[in-house]
């Protein structure tokens, strides 16, 4: 049997895994990649990171090696885009006009940088994709001293200002919300996270809006101006959900998808950071941007297409590194009502304990790894931590699951 | 380029060129080698691309930081004293010849 034809469509870290994950669980079938980079499927967290520093390549951050599609029957189509889809005669259409017949297509087509809506946005560089890392390092290159301003304080500009700062420029970054990774982190983290931004020199202003970007000047909503020569923006993404629209299906920040990653067609499946899909863990519809996201949703996208009724549960995790913080967070702690600190800021390791009507959603590990792997491990498997317990003097999570095994 | 071997649980060998400066978790990642995950990329933040070094290996490896001691007590094969996590272990001509076991799951 020559076995079913699966295009996907969008070649980042969620696409790549979903072709790596059909040839590893058998599918014996085509497989087209399709990438609207010019680049190989690469990852892009260490854009923000090692690649922005200069300390890797992007042979460094490619996810296989060039041959690995060629041995494993992918085919790789670079540099192209997926205009449309025919859902009734089964095929996707390439820009060039081409088509592909499918039956399976999956949208991994990944999300877009959301844009100031302000005056001179034409002024501001976002970092998203290699191109835009590029763009950014040939305006930082072989100079010092720079003044760059970042707008959004969120994971990619917190980590943008921090590469930035350890190459020596001067960073300003400025936060519309009154607190910095509002949406990802709770207050006694992001407070931490600040302090140590500001230790390095790095000057965080929350609660201001920018205004307008003009050639090197940035004004702020409450009047401020900041000198610039070089402005990069990271207010989050926008799904890129318009093919999936036009092909008739359901779009609602996201392509909607239910708890085994189809849509509403089951020839269709949408994963990663462009899909909205019904989650265990937030008891809902949501629409996550991480690497985890991406490849525990490739692998189950996969199975799906060979026949797994298997649905998609896993525990959303996330991880940043930002001068040697290592911060990761297991569950979702958004949404949290009480927040109970173990371990000690002020020395720089802690972990952030975040309940919702008293039971556990997850933790904010910073610098404890420990703690977070713990975390991983007793959210997937249900406990019996309250805040009362967790806030005891002396409080180590390992130890008191050890206690309770 | 330095050659790495590495050898599933079934005691399958295969062996990679990696380049310099990659780590050994990249070498298997990169020529889709089973048996090493690596989700998090390399972020030292996960524990799913442990391996044993071979018992018998004589080539210096990098120092193990505190973050990785504490991932390999989550690794899902046991630990034992020759465990490593590969995304730790860059690879120069040093390594040339370096073999690893690969464990059962990382899962």
């Amino acid at each position: 049997m020559r076995g079913e034809s699966v295009v996907v469509v969008g070649a980042g870290q969620a696409g790549c895994q979903v072709a790596v994950s059909l040839r590893e669980q058998g599918h014996r079938g085509p497989i087209t990649l399709i990438g609207d980079e010019k680049a190989p499927p690469y990852q892009r967290p260490p854009l923000t990171k090692a690649y922005l520093a200069g300390e890797t390549d992007l042979a460094g951050l490619v996810l296989r090696q060039d041959s690995y599609y060629d041995d494993h029957g992918v085919k790789l189509i670079k540099g192209e885009r997926v205009i449309g889809v025919d859902r009734q005669a089964r095929v996707a259409v390439l820009g060039c006009a081409r088509t592909v017949r499918y039956d399976h297509l999956v949208f991994a087509t990944g999300a877009r940088p959301r844009p100031l809506p302000i005056p001179g946005a034409e002024h501001v560089l976002n970092l998203r994709s290699v191109a835009d890392a590029d763009a950014i390092k040939e305006r930082l290159e072989g100079q010092i001293g720079l003044d760059v301003v970042v707008i959004g304080g969120g994971f990619i500009g917190l980590e943008f200002a921090a590469v930035v700062r350890k190459l020596r420029h001067e960073v300003t970054v400025v936060e519309a919300q009154p607190q910095v990774m509002q949406r990802a982190v709770s207050a006694a983290t992001a407070e931490q996270l600040v302090n140590r931004h500001r230790s390095e020199g790095v000057q965080i202003l929350t609660g201001t809006g920018v205004a307008a970007v003009k050639e090197g000047l940035v004004e702020l909503t409450d009047g401020t101006v900041l000198v610039a020569d070089l402005v990069v923006a990271g207010i989050g993404v926008i799904p890129n959900t318009e093919i999936a629209q036009r092909a008739g299906l359901a779009v609602d920040n996201g392509i909607v998808v239910d708890a085994h990653l189809r849509t509403v067609d089951p020839r269709i499946h949408a994963l990663g950071d462009c899909a909205r899909f019904a989650s265990t863990h937030a008891g809902g519809l949501i629409r996550l941007e991480s690497v985890q996201n991406a490849t525990d949703q490739g692998t189950t996208v996969a199975a799906a297409i060979l026949g797994s009724a298997e649905p998609y549960t896993a525990l959303p995790w996330f991880w940043s590194d930002q001068y040697d913080v290592k911060l990761q967070t297991a569950g979702l702690t958004n949404g949290h009502d009480r927040t109970v600190t173990v371990g000690d800021p002020a020395e720089g390791k802690f972990s952030v304990f975040c309940f919702k009507r008293g039971r556990l959603i997850g933790i904010e590990a910073y610098n404890r790894p420990i703690d977070f792997l713990m975390g991983r491990r007793i959210l997937e498997n249900g406990n019996a931590l309250t805040p009362e317990i967790v806030a005891q003097p002396g409080f180590d999570l390992r130890a008191s699951q050890q206690k309770a095994a | 380029m330095p050659k790495i071997t590495y050898v599933a649980h079934d005691g399958v060998e295969t062996v990679v060129d990696v380049a310099q400066d990659d780590t050994v978790m990249r070498g298997a990642v990169l020529n889709g080698i089973k048996g090493i995950v690596a989700q998090c990329g390399g972020g030292a933040s996960c524990g799913t691309c442990h391996v044993y070094i071979d018992p018998e290996n004589t080539k210096p490896l990098s120092q193990m930081h505190q973050v990785e001691d504490e991932l390999l007590y989550f690794t899902a094969c046991e630990r034992r004293e020759n465990s490593r996590l590969s995304c730790q272990i860059p690879v120069t001509e040093e390594q040339d010849g370096l073999v690893v076991h690969m464990p059962e799951k990382q899962l």
